[in-house]
């Protein structure tokens, strides 16, 4: 077993735990922060598994613009919960 | 005693599906398939419908498909039509977005976050660098990995940074409508010219020059630039829609 062997199996089980900390998290925000991080985590195995096409795509969509669309949504959802 | 559940329910399932995969004439065991055999060897050798010898980076010519990036020679030349589809895809979502969200008189939505020095400073900076690795990527998608999608969304990213810098920011939302419907009616009218030199409906027609040279691979960087303006433009637009809110 080599060290990208390693590296490839400590990856794969952080983004099992980070898509479980995702789900069960109390907070909307939490859980966008670690869907954020399993984002990057899977950029780094897609790396791994030389799909630098697919790790682009992961990287700009995933752990870019939908965290920064979620993030926007919840704020303006929270303001309008304060309103009303 | 639920979460336990489900964790034994989905582990079932897992081992479920690999004992039904294994050894299967689908999915042989790790190791014993000749890949030489199969499609993705003709795609590599870009001989699917004839053999044109060994492919050499930098000195092969007139190759039956010229993108250097081979994923970019599947995606964008042998399954061009797929990749329509996918532009179509996004263009219904954005339409979506723009009928639930899209109002006549909008204004920017307020929320409880202001953007601070190191925001503003740090966005300035930065959305020129975005915005030319997000270009960058759309021209070389031939050469390198990356290609029209993710270059445009690097596009609509510094977009969305320029909103996030700035309270009061609206971008010219117009002008992206226009880009949008131009790159997408221009991508089809390269297929309708393919179909009418060539004989296929996206079919290069163009020369395909040396293999790995910037102006090389035929349609195909027309192609992605065209895809990289309509996705930056639609992802612009998505965004523009999830930012405002109706008023004045």
């Amino acid at each position: 077993m080599t060290v990208i062997n390693i590296i490839e199996i400590v990856i794969s089980i952080l983004v099992i735990l980070l898509a479980f900390l995702a789900i069960n998290s109390k907070t909307l925000i939490k859980s966008v922060m670690f869907l954020s991080g399993l984002s990057m985590l899977s950029v780094l195995g897609f790396v791994l598994m030389k799909a630098p096409d697919v790790a682009v795509t992961e990287a700009v969509i995933g752990s870019g613009l939908v965290t920064a669309l979620f993030v926007y949504t919840l704020l303006a959802v929270g303001k309008r919960g304060k309103k009303a | 005693m639920k979460n336990f559940l489900a964790l034994a329910l989905s582990l079932f399932i897992g081992f479920l599906i690999i004992m039904s995969l294994r050894n299967n004439v689908a999915f042989p065991e790790y190791g014993t398939v000749n890949v030489a055999s199969r499609v993705s060897q003709a795609y590599l050798d870009r001989d699917v419908t004839e053999n044109p010898g060994t492919v050499i980076f930098g000195e092969s010519v007139n190759l039956e498909s010229g993108p250097a990036n081979t994923v970019t020679a599947i995606v964008a030349d042998y399954r061009s039509f797929d990749t329509l589809g996918e532009v179509t895809v996004l263009f219904v979502s954005s339409l979506g977005v723009a009928l639930l969200l899209g109002t006549k008189k909008q204004k920017r939505l307020e929320v409880d976050f202001h953007p601070n020095f190191m925001l503003r400073v740090g966005s300035r900076a930065l959305f020129g660098i975005i915005l030319m690795t997000g270009i960058y990527v759309a021209i070389h998608g031939h050469l390198t990995p990356g290609g029209g999608f993710p270059g445009g969304a690097m596009i609509a990213s510094s977009m969305l940074l320029l909103y996030l810098a700035n309270d009061s920011f609206r971008a010219k939302i117009k002008g992206f409508k226009i880009l949008e419907s131009a790159a997408g009616s221009a991508y089809i009218l390269i297929g309708l010219i393919g179909l009418l030199v060539g004989g296929y409906f996206l079919q290069n027609v163009l020369d395909n020059g040396t293999l790995g040279s910037l102006f090389s691979a035929g349609f195909i960087p027309i192609i992605y630039v065209l895809i990289g303006l309509k996705v930056g433009s639609e992802i612009s637009g998505v965004i523009d829609n999830f930012l405002t809110e109706e008023g004045v």
